[in-house]
């Protein structure tokens, strides 16, 4: 199945010389999640910039559903909704008001059919005849989504849906994008809370300084780059790591009362059986043990480093 | 032609203006009232007639283009300009519409809104002066054009400024003067020769006597001459407007 975004070498260099993308190609698949995470500054916000036509690339090409973004705009445009990350909206207009602007604005024929259920789907309609200044932060964020979706697009771009969200929003946004996944829409989702690429996200595409370090399914990436911990607690203190299981580079906590040992979850064999028969062999008493997975965030936190190094 | 966003705009924009009815409606009808009663009673009655026609019907296009203009400049100045400001701009960067469609949108709001204030005063005008317009088509049309004319000049300036004062600044220090100084409120010929001549380089004199012509049959400038300048001052708005979306100049980085 052809790639529904299709980014080849985009490049996007500003007048003061800040080069915001470097050489970036990217093919997203119709239909899934794509979380694009990166570190302030990486350059997520100019991507999708660029996609949708609020920049100009000074290089490459992309198109959107097989439209080249600058050749044939407004069939890629058309196709695109887009949640920006600043909330941005006429103040003194009605939710209403505001959403049919938007769908006509895309060229789409009245149906106020369509916007009802979209205004439901985000718990706005309650809501239609408010003026926009009248709504709470999370609500107007809500708005901003419905503007986006109320032309039925097919691939819709969150620039940081979740920013400045409080906790039980952030799970609805969460099921509002699951129900949108559903639908059939494509979802690309720019975030650096990880949790929310952890939670939702199909893919994950790692970007920093200009330049798209990784792509990779979210599972496949967390088990290779995943390492485990296991932690094991003393009934007693001990002064030093005991003789005779130097190969498993255990480090001991500052007060003597745990034991740690990190493994690679994909190695086939993590020799803890053996750890812990010789651990009881030496005379250490175990009093619990437990272990750890580490999470995207920490995996996140390495790659970036390591392009940093 | 995305004719549907069109629509969308013009709509969108014109909602604004409804919200504000009551005060676009009372505002013009209170000034113009007070230009009759300082021009047309005060001033008027000292002044026998210019041109054979009474002081106060004289002002009367004069006072319909001033109005006209300042609205169409700040009408259209402000509908792209806030966007910008407030940040809002993003979506119509990112729909599927061009540079001819978002300024029909936004200008077409402008002008509709300039004629309405310009409708408005001239039947304001009514209850004071008796009007007899000579060439009703003429008028209209001069009426038409100036404000699309003006309101594209308003758009040019939405996009440029960078601020509120930014915004002001153009109608403030340009426009008004060339409004007052082009015969709104006296007849060219009525001046001494050496600032008759230099009057003739303000082309809003162009304007406001090709629009006075359509009134009371008589100019300060040949109509033909009139109607060009308003053509060129047209077409020039139109070029800066398509060159602006050609370039993205403060738009589009």
């Amino acid at each position: 199945m052809p790639a529904i975004v299709d980014i080849r070498n985009l490049s996007k260099t500003y007048d003061d010389g800040f080069q915001a993308l470097k050489d970036v190609s990217l093919e997203i698949e119709e239909g899934e999640i794509l979380a694009l995470l990166g570190p302030n500054g990486a350059g997520k916000t100019t991507l999708i910039s660029a996609l949708c036509g609020i920049t100009t690339p000074t290089g490459g090409s992309a198109s959107v559903g097989g439209h080249d973004i600058l050749s044939e705009y407004r069939d890629a445009r058309a196709m695109i909704g887009l949640v920006p990350q600043e909330i941005a909206l006429e103040p003194f207009e009605k939710v209403w008001n505001a959403v049919r602007f938007s769908r006509g604005l895309f060229g789409k024929p009245r149906d106020d059919a369509f916007l009802e259920k979209t205004l439901r789907q985000l718990s706005l309609w309650d809501k239609r005849q408010a003026k926009v200044m009248e709504l709470s932060g999370g609500m107007k964020r809500r708005v901003l989504i419905a503007k986006a979706l109320c032309h039925e697009p097919r691939v819709l771009f969150l620039d940081e849906p979740t920013a400045g969200v409080d906790v039980e929003l952030r799970r609805d946004m969460w099921q509002v994008v699951a129900g949108l996944k559903e639908s059939g829409v494509t979802i690309i989702l720019t975030t650096h809370y990880i949790e929310e690429a952890e939670a939702i996200a199909d893919r994950v595409a790692v970007i920093n300084r200009g330049e798209i370090l990784l792509v990779e399914e979210k599972q496949a990436l967390m088990t290779r780059m995943g390492r485990k911990s296991l932690r094991i607690d003393l009934t007693e203190p001990i002064e030093a790591v005991p003789a005779g299981v130097e190969e498993y580079e255990l480090e001991l906590a500052p007060d003597g009362r745990a034991l740690t040992y990190t493994y690679d979850t994909s190695a086939e064999r993590t020799g803890i059986t053996r750890l812990l028969q010789r651990l009881s062999e030496k005379g250490v008493a175990l009093k619990d043990l437990q272990t750890k997975q580490s999470s995207l965030e920490e995996i996140f936190v390495s790659l970036v480093k390591e392009d940093a190094a | 032609m995305n004719l549907t966003a069109v629509r969308a705009i013009y709509t969108f924009e014109m909602a604004r203006f409804f919200r504000t009815l009551l005060q676009s409606f009372i505002s013009p009808v209170i000034s113009t009232s007070l230009y009759f009663v300082v021009f047309g009673a005060a001033i008027g009655s000292r002044i026998d007639q210019v041109e054979g026609v009474s002081y106060g019907a004289f002002i009367v296009p004069g006072l319909i283009m001033l109005t006209v203009m300042t609205q169409g400049i700040s009408n259209a100045s402000f509908g792209i300009y806030f966007p910008k400001f407030i940040g809002t701009i993003f979506e119509l960067l990112s729909a599927p519409v061009n540079f001819l469609e978002i300024v029909l949108g936004y200008v077409g709001a402008a002008a509709t809104k300039a004629l309405f204030i310009g409708i408005v005063i001239l039947g304001t005008s009514a209850f004071f002066v008796d009007l007899n317009i000579q060439h009703p088509l003429a008028m209209v049309a001069f009426l038409l054009l100036t404000c699309i004319s003006f309101a594209l000049f308003g758009f040019i300036i939405g996009i440029w400024a960078g601020n509120f004062e930014q915004l002001q600044l153009i109608p403030l220090l340009v426009i008004t003067p060339l409004v007052f100084l082009g015969g709104s409120f006296y007849s060219i010929s009525m001046l001494p020769p050496v600032w008759q001549t230099i009057t003739m380089f303000n082309p809003v004199v162009y304007l406001i006597s090709g629009f006075r012509w359509s009134f009371f049959g008589q100019a300060d400038v040949p109509i033909g001459l009139s109607l060009m300048a308003i053509a060129l001052f047209t077409a020039i708005c139109l070029g800066l407007i398509w060159l602006i979306f050609r370039t993205g100049y403060r738009i589009r980085s």
